[in-house]
């Protein structure tokens, strides 16, 4: 008996698989990766972000901007700083804010994502703020989403994390100036870390001067360095001459077993501390992502101490998620 | 019509704008004063105002852009220049300037932005040139010169330096 198979047709992928980003008038809709953004976007951004983080100097904290705006935090995945920063940049630009905690609600009783994203539209959400597990929610939400409302990745799976990246230029911008002299280096588990891989991508459009990843072979990607950054294996070579360091946190939760021996054995040899800390530009600053597992990648006193700047890259947060969403919400719907 | 040859020279514009400033300070009416300029025309303006004027305290800057109303239709075109004032502004004399008044929003955005920094005692409104076309309820109290304009005609100011005015078509402008 003969068969017919009903086979779906497979989407080719877009000759540019960022361009979604973009409105038909290539004005940024969305902020999905740093890829495709190019330094005009980001530039743009930083510039913007620099504007408005004089609003946090002054008695009213707040521009009329997106008044009558709503922005929806749709946390899949557990956050604090990222969420309330989110939120506190939505407020700061006066637009009404939801946070939804879908690790617990509704996707537990079985409702699929689309039926969860069509429920928080009809509400009549502008700005859906992403963050999930899996690698590829957010562009998967952008696809679905009717045509007048956002989406920023706040950090999906392994693979980006586009506004920490953003605040991490922003930060070393205001500190350092030009990136064109710098000597970057990113420290740890690069391999579990959606921060690291939009780093990378957003300091390369940047043209950062040298850009270094160091940590042990079980993590760091086979395949990085054909994207523009050299690979160290040994701290104190990977540290010398470096203006930036940027500490990775051990992504303990994400790392199947065997990678690491120890957490102690990692800190003996990654782990930042005052004494390795000597081995990098004496006016070398020190940044985290957070949270910071003090005592496995950082010892507390450089945490803490003169050269970090890790507070600064929060309060920067605010400034630069602001820029993002006014700008994605001034595109065409 | 107003051509372009009826526009007076900004030097001689901003002498006018000083002698009544200064009237106005020696009459008690602007005590100790902060001066602030409307980004980008109004700051060249009030440059040249506050050198004349000998002000101690610096010039004060506002950048309107996050308090526009027309977010909606024209979006977000924001300049590198973060608003900036020098002091506190509750209970102070504010000289607001700016290059030209027309519809008179740019006005209303920048007070409300002033709003948000504090009370001031009373805002004293200056602009080179004052236009017909206004919109809103808004008034200068010092006044380079009046100039009446089709609608189709806007003022252009180039500046900093040297600071110079003409008279263009809209589509010039754009």
């Amino acid at each position: 008996m003969a068969v017919n198979f009903v086979r779906p047709s497979i989407p080719k992928l877009a000759a540019d698989p960022w361009a979604i980003q973009f409105d038909a008038q290539g004005h940024l809709k969305h902020l999905l990766t740093i890829e495709g953004l190019g330094p005009t976007w980001i530039t743009r951004i930083l510039d913007t972000a620099e504007n408005f983080m004089s609003v946090t100097d002054r008695e009213i904290k707040k521009v009329p901007l997106l008044r009558g705006r709503t922005v929806v935090n749709l946390f899949f995945e557990s956050s604090t700083r990222t969420r309330t920063t989110f939120e506190l940049a939505a407020k700061r630009l006066s637009a009404d804010v939801l946070n939804i905690n879908l690790s617990t609600s509704a996707t537990t009783k079985g409702e699929s994502l689309l039926d969860t994203l069509r429920n928080i539209e009809a509400m009549q959400a502008d700005m859906f703020v992403v963050r999930h597990d899996q690698s590829g929610a957010a562009h998967f939400i952008a696809r679905h989403v009717a045509p007048h409302v956002s989406v920023l990745n706040a950090g999906d799976g392994w693979h980006a994390h586009p506004t920490q990246a953003l605040l991490d230029a922003f930060t070393i911008r205001r500190i350092k100036g030009d990136f064109a002299p710098l000597r970057i280096a990113i420290v740890g588990d690069v391999k579990h870390s959606r921060v690291a891989r939009s780093q990378i991508h957003a300091f390369n459009s940047l043209n950062v001067g040298e850009l270094r990843v160091i940590g042990p072979r079980t993590l760091i990607p086979n395949d990085i360095e054909p994207m523009g950054v050299r690979v160290f294996h040994d701290m104190r070579q990977g540290l010398k001459d470096v203006d930036v360091i940027i500490m990775l946190r051990l992504q303990r939760e994400r790392m199947e077993g065997g990678l690491l021996p120890t957490e102690q054995e990692f800190y003996r040899l990654y782990g930042l501390t005052e004494e390795k800390l000597r081995w990098a530009k004496p006016d070398a600053i020190v940044m985290h992502p957070g949270p910071a597992n003090r005592g496995v990648e950082i010892e507390s006193r450089v945490a803490d101490g003169p050269q970090s700047v890790i507070l600064e890259q929060v309060s920067n947060g605010i400034g630069v998620r602001m820029a993002v969403m006014a700008l994605c919400m001034s595109a065409e719907s | 019509m107003t051509s372009s040859a009826e526009i007076k020279p900004v030097d001689q514009l901003i002498d006018t704008c000083f002698s009544e400033l200064k009237q106005a300070v020696d009459q008690g009416k602007l005590s100790n004063p902060l001066m602030v300029g409307i980004h980008s025309g109004g700051v060249w303006v009030a440059e040249a105002l506050h050198q004349r004027m000998n002000l101690t305290e610096p010039l004060g800057k506002l950048n309107i852009t996050f308090y526009r109303d027309d977010f909606d239709t024209l979006g977000l075109h924001p300049q590198v220049s973060p608003s900036y004032l020098p002091a506190d502004i509750d209970g102070r004399n504010i000289i607001l300037v700016d290059d030209v008044l027309y519809t008179g929003r740019t006005i209303r955005a920048a007070m409300n932005e002033l709003f948000d920094y504090g009370r001031p005692a009373r805002i004293w409104l200056v602009v080179l040139f004052e236009r017909d076309g206004r919109e809103l309820p808004i008034a200068a109290d010092t006044v380079g010169q009046r100039v009446h304009l089709a609608a189709d005609r806007q003022i252009h100011v180039d500046g900093p330096d040297p600071l110079s005015a003409r008279i263009v078509t809209r589509e010039e402008n754009a």
